[in-house]
């Protein structure tokens, strides 16, 4: 595999970064507190992925409960009714609304599978599996981060509704059993991926035979 | 903060590992892995004070759009209106409460939390002072608790829930509402703001 970037990793040369506060070391004082900030210094977290497998599995366990059993309850002066989240979006589509069960099916079904399976895919990668480049790799696992948190938008619909449809006995809603194993479903997953140590995707690569430490790039930061 | 003595010292990306030496940009500019793309060093003029002003206001949204009404709802004479209390405590009786302390903590006190925390590492070093005892553990929670501070998100899950109310019952925005809003925008600019590797740095420095 042929790559252009000059880039050397901290480990090869010799180095290594605390993961806290990013300060640099000899490879040596690995296993030492960081004298900056105390956190253990290590240039690789070699049992990453066992956390990593563990987080993913009891996120999965919880996702399917959460698919299971009603999300809400909604009751109105005709009639009483238990959804769950795909049931929930099947009505909106018989009440003609598309759009927005497009949209629950997609936030609440379709970016939870999808995560799992990124979280899966990257876990695997470093093992050798798939033909993802590191740098497309490295994209994955930041859109997996910063979409993770989004999932739980779902609880505090519920939530919020919960606490607002409270009109006596013209309509109320209250929370399901599947609103806890949900939440329960994407912190996990949340954990499985904070704890894959992205490093990892780039000693694929192999080590850069190289003298010299280079710069960084400088770049014109846009305005915001 | 830009100061030559840090050019030539190592830098490592904390994404890819890749190791650099610094060369400090200087405001306006920013150090970025060649091979990743992962910002290493965004230095802004002012950021230390900047971002805690962002902190204090922060502080003052959030604890007045906790007792302010959010969204208020009215079907057949019935009205309701819910605060960011009652949406916290909407799981509190019955078994789910778990889920009222989880909602809580998420929408609530970590963002208040590390807005205290910002203040208490941030203010000192910003007025030229030493850093308080134990700062280096408190910036370090502030980092732990990013992930995890969720204001932004409950403010778009309001949208959503205004969309999937509006059939049941009529439903119109609160103060709160806005104020979250504020809010919103508030802490994107602050994470824009805030370059870790110069913190960190100062706070090495300043001892």
């Amino acid at each position: 595999m042929t790559h252009s970037h000059h880039a050397i990793s901290a480990r090869s040369a010799g180095h290594l970064a605390c993961e806290r506060c990013g300060a640099v070391f000899p490879l040596s004082d690995e296993g030492q507190p960081c004298t900056r900030c105390g956190h253990k210094l290590r240039s690789r977290d070699m049992r990453s992925l066992q956390k990593v497998w563990a987080w993913w599995l009891v996120g999965v366990m919880c996702y399917i409960p959460a698919n299971l059993e009603p999300m809400l309850r909604t009751r109105t002066l005709v009639h009483t009714s238990e959804d769950t989240i795909v049931a929930g979006a099947i009505a909106l589509m018989h009440h003609g609304d598309y759009g927005v069960a497009v949209i629950i099916l997609i936030a609440s079904v379709g970016i939870p599978i999808a995560k799992f399976a990124a979280v899966a895919y990257l876990a695997l990668s470093v093992r050798g599996v798939g033909k993802m480049s590191p740098g497309r790799r490295q994209h994955l696992y930041e859109l997996v981060e910063y979409i993770g948190r989004w999932s739980m938008i779902d609880v505090f619909v519920v939530a919020i509704l919960s606490a607002l449809v409270q009109l006596n006995v013209a309509a109320s809603i209250s929370p399901g059993p599947a609103a806890l194993t949900f939440a329960l479903s994407v912190i996990f997953t949340m954990l499985a991926a904070q704890s894959f140590d992205s490093r990892l995707i780039w000693d694929t690569l192999g080590d850069d035979v190289q003298n010299d430490v280079p710069d960084a790039d400088l770049q014109k930061k846009e305005r915001p | 903060m830009i100061e030559n003595a840090t050019n030539g010292q190592m830098i490592v990306c904390p994404h890819c590992d890749a190791l650099y030496r610094v060369r400090m940009p200087e405001f306006g500019e920013r150090a970025v892995c060649k091979r990743c793309h992962t910002v290493l060093i965004a230095p802004r003029a002012h950021a230390m004070i900047r971002i805690v002003a962002l902190s204090v206001t922060n502080l003052i949204l959030v604890i007045a759009a906790l007792f302010l009404p959010f969204l208020q709802i009215s079907r057949a004479g019935f009205s309701n209106a819910t605060s960011l209390m009652d949406a916290v405590l909407a799981f509190a009786t019955g078994p789910l409460f778990v889920l009222s302390l989880a909602v809580g903590a998420l929408i609530v006190v970590v963002p208040m939390l590390r807005m205290l925390l910002s203040i208490y590492v941030l203010a000192p070093m910003a007025f030229d002072r030493k850093p308080l005892p134990a700062s280096r553990r408190a910036f370090r929670l502030f980092e732990a608790l990013k992930p995890w501070s969720m204001a932004e998100i409950f403010v778009l899950g309001c949208g959503v829930a205004l969309v999937k109310v509006s059939a049941l019952a009529q439903v119109h925005l609160g103060s709160a509402f806005w104020m979250m809003c504020v809010l919103v925008v508030v802490v994107l600019l602050q994470d824009n703001m805030m370059c870790r590797w110069s913190i960190w740095n100062a706070l090495e420095r300043r001892k």
